[in-house]
């Protein structure tokens, strides 16, 4: 769910924090993750140094937990574990391979049905709304998962401002083409590029559908999708779209990249759902990483059952998969 | 005076080469190379490790009959017993993380899902290969060794099925059609030499009779 942070963590800790103040920190971080390194394998919890970069995180962040609880995946881990196709398939390729791509400036065309089409300047669409820490649980489809603090803001902002029509039904995002700066888009042998995907209108309204332009309070890695990315924390995580550079709005159900590539093993919902399996796979459990056994029970709806389940009242969840 | 047996250089490459593979997971699941999902790493790595050493022991007959190279021979047990062992990890892996040693959720997941089945499945076929892979057994079993062994062709092939169906959900099936393309290669020399030991019998007999 939403957690809010304070006024002052709207403001990057670097502009705030004395040079001092910010080396100190810096220790503790290092000492805390070497500290912790030593329980879990392979992973320090607020160590941060990815590819010889060091990135400073708020200190909002030694402490916060999720509304259940669950302790925060490292920086390191949501950084360095990804699936991004563009940058290649293997889960260190985005990690690896996005050291070239431009997430400045950008832009976003919105499109289709809506009073207020347009290309908006990334800057243009972050200046009226309210930045905020949002916490949640990433499900992958291949059945893994993590605890992730994004920092963005939500969906339903955007929609509201560019007014849509009677007629948006659905919304559909893509992916930027670039594939002079994202090597795995040079062939078309593992998937159709630019990556598509879509949500209907009321999902997409939904306030936990959040527009995210960071993590852990500082400005979202190239290999997380950057400059503004999707996340809905009830899907599963291929339906959070990457790099985002037009918002449609249509009346037809729009055909997602993973529905399109193997129309028998996803569909267009694709909600976190135990009872539904994937035919390799069964998707009641799940491994919370950085736990080592597949051992966690995944909640319907990611755990947000609550907040989502009426949207699909009467659906059968099942066939609509 | 003491004996000293001369290890032969290309039985050292093969060693070292089987286990790299086993000494990268060991030495990163210690120093953290294996990333946020080291189980993940370590079934993905073990899984194409038997594939592959599956193939190079299904390609010392050919090699041995084109090369000429006799020596060949002799690395055909080791490789084979590799490839037994990468499976074993794979399957244990599997069944003690993914699983959690429940044999109820296993049985389950091998009824339920044709790519586990098919993966299981190779995995049985190997036992009884690598159980049988001493000079002591291929004595006693006889011509029926020979005919026994011929289960590594449906262990390799169910093998790359198993693959196959991972990577289609992953939707990139590049390197599993690379592993069917040089498994149909093997299996089409056996195929080839079979054709042609079957014409040879048919062709010779009736003359030799008739005498």
């Amino acid at each position: 769910m939403i957690i809010r942070s304070k006024k002052s963590s709207d403001i990057p800790s670097s502009e705030i924090t004395p040079p001092e103040v910010y080396l100190e920190r810096r220790r503790f971080i290092r000492e805390a993750g070497l500290g912790l390194a030593t329980l879990a394998l392979g992973s320090t919890a607020l160590s941060n140094e990815v590819a010889g970069q060091s990135q400073e995180i708020p200190a909002r962040f030694r402490t916060i937990k999720s509304e259940l609880g669950e302790e925060l995946n490292s920086y390191r881990d949501i950084t360095t574990y990804n699936n991004f196709y563009e940058f290649g398939t293997d889960k260190r390729d985005p990690s690896r391979n996005s050291g070239d791509f431009e997430p400045k400036p950008w832009t976003v065309s919105i499109e289709g049905h809506v009073n207020k089409p347009g290309n908006y300047k990334l800057d243009d669409i972050l200046a009226p709304v309210t930045m905020e820490d949002r916490i949640y649980r990433l499900r992958c489809v291949e059945a893994w998962s993590m605890v992730i603090p994004w920092y963005g803001f939500p969906l339903s902002a955007l929609i509201e401002r560019v007014e849509p029509t009677g007629n948006a039904k659905f919304v559909r995002f893509e992916t930027v083409y670039r594939p002079e700066q994202m090597p795995a888009q040079r062939t078309r042998v593992v998937l159709p590029w630019p990556y598509v995907e879509g949500l209907r209108m009321d999902e997409a309204m939904h306030p936990l559908t959040t527009l995210v332009t960071g993590v852990y309070g500082t400005e979202l890695p190239n290999q997380n999708g950057a400059p503004l990315r999707l996340i809905v924390p009830w899907k599963y995580g291929f339906k959070g779209i990457k790099s985002i550079v037009k918002i449609e709005f249509v009346e037809r159900m729009p055909t997602n990249t993973w529905k399109m590539a193997n129309p028998f093993e996803y569909g267009f919902y694709s909600n976190v759902n135990p009872e539904v399996s994937h035919p390799r796979w069964s998707q009641a459990r799940e491994r919370r990483l950085p736990s080592l056994f597949k051992s966690y029970e995944t909640l319907m709806f990611n755990g947000y059952s609550e907040e989502v389940s009426h949207l699909y009242t009467g659906m059968d969840l099942h066939r609509w998969k | 005076m003491i004996h000293k047996t001369r290890i032969p250089a290309f039985k050292i490459v093969l060693w070292v080469a089987a286990l790299a593979p086993a000494a990268w997971l060991i030495a990163g699941a210690f120093l953290g190379w294996l990333g946020a999902n080291p189980i993940e790493k370590v079934t993905h790595v073990t899984g194409m490790t038997t594939l592959v050493s599956l193939l190079v022991t299904l390609s010392i007959t050919p090699l041995r009959r084109l090369t000429g190279w006799s020596g060949a021979i002799r690395l055909r047990r080791p490789l084979g017993l590799f490839a037994f062992f990468y499976a074993f990890v794979h399957f244990n892996i599997w069944f003690v993380f993914d699983q959690l040693f429940n044999w109820r959720l296993m049985v389950e997941d091998i009824i339920e899902r044709p790519f586990v089945t098919v993966g299981f499945t190779a995995f049985l076929i190997l036992i009884p290969l690598a159980l049988t892979s001493t000079k002591g057994w291929m004595r006693r079993l006889g011509t029926r060794w020979t005919k026994l062994h011929r289960g590594i062709y449906f262990a390799a092939t169910l093998g790359v099925v198993h693959f196959y169906w991972l990577a289609k959900a992953k939707a990139d099936v590049r390197l599993p059609l690379l592993l069917a393309f040089c498994l149909s290669l093997l299996l089409a020399y056996r195929v080839s030499g079979w054709l042609e030991r079957r014409r040879r019998m048919i062709a010779r007999p009736r003359g030799s009779s008739a005498g």
